[in-house]
């Protein structure tokens, strides 16, 4: 199969408890291979939707596909071609690594458990504290385990619920650059994080959620879309009479000035910086030197939330 | 091996390391071995009861001793009292079990990952039953091997002895033991998948030992004669209502609701 084949596809999802709706109407398509950020604040409903994804849910209205079969109807075979890793790694304290792996084993129907045992338990260096209980193990190699559970059965989809949450640096920087290892072997990941940072550097496309879709695109097409390109121009001296003069320039949609610097949104900065540059030099800028502004996806985020909250003010 | 049986291995190597639970599985098998044995102790000869005559004893037990003298029907009349009392450990010990598998995965939070496995929730509950039900029924089994072998040594008439193992306390034992074993587990599902704490879950379970707390006092009082129709009765009566049961301990054990109300 190629990789842009969907391998999740929900229409109109939605899931209530009681008289609070927790995701409403969310449509979306996840690509085969793709590492798919859920980000949205607490109560946005991303745990939901993915427990709603694995089919552990029923969905309320709506619809949605995994891996070619409907949730709610063909549950067993969805659960058969996923792999969960939820927010808290649930893992059986008394029995050692190894024991419950052979646990989750069986219920996945795994044929040669002892070689996939081995196998991540090797690849997430557990291998040699496999026969001691759970219980005795640092929270980020709780987390490494209960991945290796999630993969054990080589699942076609992989949800990650907060993988990072509450490990110390090191252990984040471990399970990132496993997820980072997972994500160069082509598997579909579908990570639920608070932390953007994580979902820019991992990955390739995301959705911003709260309780409905907000935003649905690659991290660089949603800077672009939000806050356009920006050129930054560090001055010697910036003073309003430059920003003045960029003004009127063709493609130039808005100037500040900020400190030392002269922030200009542009279509298209490959073209048109240097008539900025000339413009600059010839009303006598000292330009020290030029960039382009690259906006961190927290921006976008806080953009999306700050916008959604204006709304319901309104 | 099965999911079942996975899920009974598991169950096995997690509540067994629960000191708690250990204590409950050994101690009640161990006391109500215990106490009729020091009952037997102290009134196992037959010329203890020499001050009694058959007219102490309920009519309808008078059958039961056939040839036997006043005094070894009266002591036979007392062995048969604590038939009760072996068929209370079946019900009890699993619910302490299943109490504390169900409601323990919850409270871990283990039951999301397990649920988001291809097995089903009838594999789930058979395989939790199961794990609670033979240590259960073991314990009982093994309790009154050691009553009847003990019983051997203290009372010297073997045809006293040897009635422990008439069809009547067999079928108890045997048949009527597992059948409330299931009872109990059914019962402890129920209520585990409605509250967050094993003790609790415990405790109401309990409430359901009562009726028969009731056969036993029952039964001691002279109310109930306990004979082969009465234990074929029960043992009919608790396929029904074991089926009953396990039929809606598995419609009750809502995979959706128990995921989205634990916190």
């Amino acid at each position: 199969m190629s990789e842009s084949q969907p391998i999740i596809e929900t229409k109109n999802l939605t899931r209530s408890f009681g008289n609070i709706t927790a995701v409403r109407d969310l449509t979306l398509t996840i690509n085969r291979g793709e590492v798919f950020g859920l980000l949205g604040p607490n109560g946005a409903g991303k745990t939901t939707t993915v427990r709603m994804l694995a089919a552990l849910l029923t969905p309320s209205g709506g619809e949605a596909w995994v891996a070619g079969y409907q949730v709610g109807k063909n549950d067993q075979e969805i659960r058969r071609r996923i792999g969960l890793l939820p927010e808290a790694p649930g893992l059986y304290d008394s029995l050692s690594a190894e024991q419950n792996l052979a646990f989750f084993g069986e219920m996945y129907g795994v044929k040669d458990i002892s070689s996939r045992i081995q196998h991540y338990l090797e690849l997430l260096g557990l291998w040699n504290r496999r026969f001691e209980p759970v219980g005795t193990f640092s929270k980020g190699m709780r987390q490494k385990l209960a991945i290796a559970r999630a993969l054990l059965h080589e699942p076609e989809v992989l949800f990650l619920d907060e993988p990072t949450s509450g490990l110390d640096p090191q252990a984040t920087r471990l399970v990132r650059e496993f997820i980072s290892e997972l994500r160069s072997e082509g598997r579909t990941i579908i990570l639920c994080t608070h932390n953007l940072e994580e979902a820019d550097r991992l990955c390739d496309r995301v959705a911003v959620v709260s309780g409905h879709l907000l935003a649905l695109d690659a991290p660089s097409q949603l800077r672009r879309k939000l806050f356009g390109r920006q050129v930054v121009f560090h001055l010697v001296d910036a003073s309003p009479r430059l920003a003045e003069s960029l003004n009127g320039l063709e493609g130039v949609h808005n100037v500040e000035v900020v400190e030392n610097k002269i922030v200009v949104s542009l279509e298209d900065p490959e073209k048109q910086n240097p008539a900025l540059v000339r413009s600059l030099v010839e009303n006598g800028a000292e330009i020290q030197f030029v960039g382009e502004l690259r906006r961190r996806l927290e921006d976008v985020y806080l953009e999306l939330m700050g916008s959604r909250e204006g709304k319901n003010n309104e | 091996m099965n999911r079942v049986q996975a899920i009974i291995i598991k169950e096995w190597r997690e509540v067994f390391k629960n000191k708690f639970v250990i204590f409950t599985v050994s101690f009640l098998p161990l006391m109500i071995t215990a106490i009729p044995l020091v009952m037997l102790y102290f009134t196992g000869r037959s010329e203890d009861f020499s001050g009694l005559s058959s007219a102490d004893l309920p009519p309808q037990f008078l059958s039961f001793c056939s040839d036997l003298s006043s005094g070894d029907c009266m002591l036979y009349y007392l062995i048969t009292q604590f038939i009760m009392l072996f068929m209370m450990v079946p019900m009890i010990v699993p619910m302490t079990i299943s109490s504390y598998s169900i409601v323990g995965e919850k409270t871990t939070r283990t039951l999301e990952p397990l649920l988001a496995t291809p097995v089903s929730t009838l594999e789930i509950l058979i395989g939790k039953g199961l794990a609670a039900v033979i240590p259960a029924v073991a314990a009982t089994w093994i309790g009154y091997l050691i009553y009847a072998g003990a019983a051997r040594l203290m009372v010297p008439n073997p045809e006293v002895v040897s009635k422990l193992f008439d069809p009547l306390w067999l079928l108890a034992i045997f048949l009527v033991g597992p059948l409330l074993s299931l009872l109990g587990v059914s019962i402890s599902v129920m209520i585990s998948s409605r509250v967050n704490d094993p003790r609790v879950a415990e405790q109401i379970s309990g409430v359901f030992v009562l009726p028969v707390i009731g056969l036993f006092i029952g039964q001691m009082s002279g109310l109930i004669l306990i004979n082969e129709r009465f234990i074929l009765l029960l043992a009919v009566g608790l396929v029904l209502l074991d089926s009953v049961l396990f039929y809606f301990a598995v419609q009750i054990f809502q995979r959706e609701t128990i995921l989205s109300r634990w916190k």
